[in-house]
């Protein structure tokens, strides 16, 4: 198991900033999900610990050695790219063995070792057909047995998934999951769906304007967002702006009402950002319910979506959109139109900086 | 209608009838005219006279003619590879510049297409001859003691004949290479294969098909030049064109000049054939 530790890692294109500032450790053995929109420069900085892109500043440490004058051939990791890059003029079992073949193995043992990966990502017996013949889904198990083909110090995917459907994306993020955690391998995923960087990480680090904005595990990335950018990326989320009192009261105001939080971070003072996640959010059907307690606000029901499982409310709140997620048999008896109060439990009531 | 549609009735064949009607007048036509003259009999004195006879085939026995054809197939294919080889790292290196890199040097090439035979012919006669060639600049520098010429001769010809055609194998690999997936070169790196062993790998096989394309059109194309081998070889270096263009022209033997003309188009149909064939073998 190895480990990797990058150390104020920079990368620019003349004068077009790609990423900066980043510091972190991926533990050994552990998965971890770079996450991030378009252009947030986590594709560059996989690339750059693939050893494809240059670092314009910073450390690359493979188990305490810098890696970075290393290149892409004497690093020993596997990636698996975003468009699989299979090559086409070769056979299943030659694609796999691609690297046994470079280091001049014999083909006895090039085959046996297809054979064995073939197995292990549960496509036997397809070693002699053409990548061609392959479905996407094939085509994704054969690009990530080509990668693991020589027990990789680190394993690389950059968007391995993004080309497959919906469904077969699910099966695949769970499967692929299971096999990191049974071959025990250093992984970073890049991905900028967060559904599957929550399914299949250790730890993610969410990106966003060129440097990274979190670190965490799944959970605690979402139940306790740094900042709005990190809360309004994962997952759904209902942003208020709000403004700090001082003196440490524990309230905040919203459009001149007082609204009890469960903590505000030391030093914030002034505008904020209020966060509740949906599923925290209530919707009481009576708009008198307002004035009975505290936290509670009135509101205009904008649409209901009715998704089967669940139920969403979408209210209008001073003229906020707020939307409240939850399970048909809890779900309120409210239509487009109604007047309404939604309850905003402290405790579930994150202050961010503004 | 729509695109996807065939032409029905006359009328919708109408767009394709001039074509049609020029490859047929002055293609089918002509070459069926040569491959009529091809069994004429030759009559003394520069004529010949409506017949149907195997003679001028018949002639291809003799050692001379099968020493130029063999040394024409020879010349050609040497070409062929010899130009092909240079042309596939230049079409890569060329695909990896910036797009304003790439569009410079893609006009500095074609220009060249603009020289005729002739020129090019002459331009490097002169570049090889003894009195005003590089070998002056190789004195001056010190590497030989005294000028020689370097053409007329095989390397001179065979130089020429892979200077005409770069442009046209550049041309031919270009959309190929271009539209190779970085992302497979990568791959192939990271899989632990230096530059080179990636080139080898994945870069020359995933262009088979153009390569193949490029081999076979360098060979047609240098199997059709006369000019070159009169400037810049021996007559020992001639080639068939020259051959058929001297009987035509000089010895006045038509009959005989069609038949070879027909006989060298059979022999390139069937190597492209099996140049094809060969290069298709594991596409799917």
């Amino acid at each position: 198991m190895h480990d990797l530790v990058l150390e104020d890692v920079r990368k620019s294109y003349g004068s077009v900033l790609a990423v900066t500032d980043v510091t972190l450790h991926i533990p050994a053995g552990k998965l971890v999900c770079f996450l991030g929109p378009s252009g947030c420069g986590k594709t560059t900085l996989l690339r750059m610990i693939a050893g494809l892109e240059a670092p314009s500043a910073g450390r690359l440490l493979l188990d305490g050695t810098d890696i970075a004058p290393l290149p892409p051939d004497r690093r020993g990791f596997g990636m698996v790219f975003q468009s699989l890059a299979l090559f086409d003029h070769l056979t299943v079992g030659e694609n796999i063995a691609y690297a046994l073949h470079i280091r001049g193995e014999s083909r006895d043992r090039q085959r046996a070792r297809a054979e064995q990966l073939l197995e292990m990502v549960r496509l036997p017996g397809i070693a002699d057909r053409h990548v061609s013949q392959l479905s996407g889904g094939q085509r994704q198990r054969v690009a990530i047995a080509r990668a693991l083909a020589v027990d990789p110090k680190l394993f690389l995917l950059d968007e391995p998934l993004s080309a497959l459907d919906a469904k077969l994306r699910e099966a695949m993020q769970i499967e692929l999951r299971l096999l990191q955690q049974r071959l025990n391998v250093t992984t970073i995923l890049v991905t900028h769906d967060q559904r599957e960087a929550m399914t299949m990480a250790d730890l993610i680090v969410v990106m966003g304007d060129h440097r990274v904005q979190q670190v965490g595990p799944p959970s605690q990335i979402y139940r306790e967002p740094a900042n709005t950018f990190v809360a309004d990326f994962i997952g759904t989320s209902n942003l208020l702006p709000v403004t700090v009192e001082g003196g440490g009261s524990g309230a905040v105001r919203f459009n001149g009402a007082a609204v009890s939080v469960g903590a505000i971070p030391d030093g914030l003072t002034g505008a904020a950002t209020l966060l509740v996640r949906p599923e925290e959010l209530h919707v009481l059907p009576e708009a008198a319910a307002a004035a009975g307690g505290p936290n509670r606000l009135p509101a205009t029901v904008t649409f209901v979506r009715d998704v089967g499982g669940t139920v969403e409310v979408h209210v209008d709140c001073h003229g906020h959109a707020l939307i409240a997620e939850s399970l048909r048999k809890d779900a309120p008896a409210v239509a487009a139109g109604d007047a309404v109060t939604v309850e905003l439990p402290p405790a579930a009531c994150r202050v961010l900086a503004a | 209608m729509s695109l996807h549609q065939h032409p029905r009735g006359l009328r919708q064949h109408l767009p394709m009838a001039i074509p049609a009607v020029v490859l047929t007048v002055f293609f089918l036509v002509p070459f069926g005219i040569m491959v009529a003259y091809s069994f004429y009999h030759r009559v003394s004195g520069g004529f010949y006279e409506p017949a149907f006879e195997l003679d001028n085939y018949a002639r291809f026995l003799t050692p001379l003619f099968l020493g130029v054809l063999g040394f024409s197939l020879w010349l050609c294919g040497l070409a062929a590879v010899l130009c092909t080889a240079a042309a596939v790292p230049f079409t890569w290196f060329l695909s990896r510049f910036s797009p304003r890199g790439q569009t410079l040097w893609l006009v500095f090439i074609l220009s060249v297409l603009s020289l005729s035979e002739v020129i090019i012919g002459f331009a490097w006669s002169t570049l090889l001859s003894r009195s005003a060639g590089i070998s002056n600049l190789f004195v001056a520098l010190g590497l030989i003691d005294q000028p020689t010429a370097y053409s007329p001769s095989f390397l001179a010809l065979l130089l020429g004949m892979c200077f005409i055609t770069f442009p046209y194998t550049v041309l031919v690999l270009y959309p190929s290479v271009t539209r190779l997936d970085p992302e497979v070169t990568e791959a192939a790196r990271t899989l632990g294969a230096t530059p080179l062993r990636t080139f080898f790998t994945v870069v020359v096989p995933s262009l088979r098909p153009a390569i193949v394309a490029t081999l076979v059109l360098v060979f047609v194309f240098t199997l059709g030049v006369y000019v070159l081998p009169q400037l810049l070889g021996q007559p020992q270096h001639w080639t068939l064109s020259v051959f058929i263009t001297d009987q035509a022209v000089y010895q006045s033997n038509i009959p005989f000049a069609a038949a070879v003309a027909v006989f060298l188009m059979l022999v390139s149909l069937a190597l492209i054939g099996l140049t094809l064939l060969a290069g298709g073998g594991r596409r799917s």
